[in-house]
């Protein structure tokens, strides 16, 4: 079965198609064969969210992975990070959650708040 | 009253940049923020893609404030955090009135000033949605706000008007925050982000974009109810039938932002109508004297990089500004483009002043793969270089040659021609 995808790598766009012997095409240059491939067998995104904290000045502190994670993993670290409560102060990426849903990759504060 | 060489006027990016490079030993330089914190709209844009042009990395929103907060950490600048201008006029000076609650309301002088006040988001009333009035449609941006610094979803059904980023950002992230997504409806026949975040933000989660629809109805009495989407005909007409209704509890507007100026209405200074700001020169000042405007108060970026950058200059222009450039005369040279062109800043060039290290900003009025550019003066060309894929949501930038030099009384065409497919 082929699937279709547009390429983001670049600024043009193409549309893409890939089958199921990884095949690809649509592709203007060699980037987007990487970029189909890549998204049918391993497809991964940096998650970005935030997580409770107590604090004078806000009461979201906002994180992300410190690596893409699987795609099919969003749901389960959003489950995971929605239980967080922190309090301030909290440093420049400090790591919130070790290891979040089994990826080996840790979740990291994106703001200081000191107070 | 106190008496300050410049003031900056909100400490988002642009703020930020411009406090940094108007900083001097010498001056006084003082920065005005109305929130608790600084960095604006970067502390809610928790997502990532900033930076790739001025910090060589992909940051957050957040990261990317913390990173020009710093760098303004030692500089010799004094920060007002919680402070609402409210008042401000032009004498010899500018005369600021400004409220906050350690020191009441206050007056100031200032030599020269800098807005970098942001933008604003258009609204349901500038659009004519039609329907009832119910609570639960709000712009986009609002929604963000509470969500990610605020801590609480605007509603568990959810439909976003306009693809632009900031509605596409908004229907992943409250997807991910386990809100239903129904859809989103443009009015264009192509999305007005970012392909990019048409990509990742709703395909990956099956979030359907219908083109070329817009909402013909809002239906609820208290609380949002409903909302009906048509498809649009190519004179922008419902089509008869083609009606779409979802239940739902909010509805989101990302349908454009415009330069929030509105705090200088006092001021009388050249407004440009296509980009809801106002004319400037090559140094972000405008036609009224020490008055500097850069960053989304200037035009809308869609990458904050531009937007320090630009203010950063703006910055650099005001301390100029302040050390010699005062009551000096202006010989200006208008800058227009054609008619693919939708707007070009600056507006004008001062050519008593340095052209050193100028770029122009422009917008495409549709989309075009295959181009050519030109800017030429008279018969003169200066710039002539093909361009591929010029879009409306992307901006595009064009550096002039150093060593460029123009006549008086003749303006700069900035060209693009269009090479057919």
């Amino acid at each position: 079965m082929k699937k279709e995808m547009i390429c983001i790598v670049c600024p043009v766009g193409c549309h893409l198609e890939i089958d199921d012997d990884l095949k690809v095409t649509g592709n203007q240059c060699k980037r987007g064969e990487v970029y189909a491939k890549e998204e049918v067998t391993n497809p991964t995104r940096v998650l970005t969210t935030t997580v409770a904290i107590k604090s004078d000045i806000t009461r979201r502190l906002s994180v992300k992975s410190e690596k893409p994670i699987p795609k099919e993993k969003l749901f389960e670290a959003m489950a995971i990070l929605n239980r967080v409560w922190k309090e301030a102060p909290v440093d420049l990426h400090e790591i919130i959650v070790e290891n979040i849903a089994d990826t080996k990759v840790n979740i990291l504060s994106t703001r200081r708040i000191s107070k | 009253m106190k008496t300050y060489d410049i003031v900056i006027i909100g400490g988002g990016s642009g703020g930020l940049a411009a406090a940094q490079a108007a900083s001097d030993p010498n001056l006084d330089v003082l920065l005005l923020e109305k929130d608790a914190m600084l960095g604006g709209i970067l502390n809610q844009c928790i997502h990532n893609g900033f930076g790739l042009h001025r910090y060589q990395t992909e940051l957050t929103g957040p990261e990317y404030a913390q990173r020009a907060i710093e760098e303004l950490r030692d500089c010799n600048v004094e920060i007002k955090m919680k402070t609402t201008l409210y008042h401000m006029e032009k004498k010899q000076d500018y005369l600021i009135t400004y409220i906050n609650q350690a020191e009441g309301e206050i007056t100031i002088r200032a030599k020269a000033i800098i807005a970098t006040t942001g933008s604003y988001e258009r609204t349901r009333g500038a659009i004519g949605l039609p329907g009832s009035r119910p609570k639960g449609v709000l712009n986009a941006g609002v929604a963000q706000r509470y969500l990610n610094i605020e801590g609480y979803m605007v509603g568990k059904n959810i439909f976003i008007l306009g693809s632009g980023d900031i509605g596409l950002i908004m229907a992943r992230r409250m997807r991910l925050e386990g809100a239903n997504v129904l859809g989103v409806a443009e009015i264009m026949p192509h999305p007005s982000g970012l392909t990019r975040n048409v990509v990742q933000c709703l395909h990956d989660f099956d979030i359907p974009l219908y083109l070329s629809h817009t909402i013909t109805d809002i239906k609820g009495t208290d609380q949002l109810e409903s909302i009906t989407i048509s498809e649009m005909d190519y004179t922008f007409n419902p089509i008869k039938d083609s009606e779409k209704t979802f239940e739902v509890d909010a509805l989101l507007l990302s349908v454009g932002l415009i330069p929030d100026i509105t705090t200088f209405n006092g001021l009388s200074f050249l407004k440009d109508e296509r980009t809801n700001g106002a004319v400037v020169d090559q140094h972000f000042e405008t036609s009224l004297e020490g008055l500097f405007i850069a960053g989304n108060a200037l035009h809308i970026h869609d990458l904050v990089d531009w937007v320090s950058e630009e203010s950063e200059k703006a910055g650099l222009a005001a301390k100029a500004y302040i050390h010699k450039r005062q009551g000096k005369k202006k010989c200006l040279v208008e800058v227009l483009g054609n008619q693919h062109i939708n707007y070009v800043l600056p507006q004008t060039l001062d050519i008593n002043n340095t052209l050193k290290d100028v770029t122009l900003s422009f917008r495409v009025k549709e989309k075009y793969d295959r181009a050519m550019l030109y800017l030429k003066q008279g018969e003169k060309t200066i710039i002539k270089k093909k361009a591929r894929f010029l879009v409306p949501a992307e901006m595009e930038r064009l550096s002039l040659p150093e060593n460029i030099e123009l006549q008086k009384d003749q303006p700069l065409e900035l060209i693009v021609e269009v090479i057919p497919s």
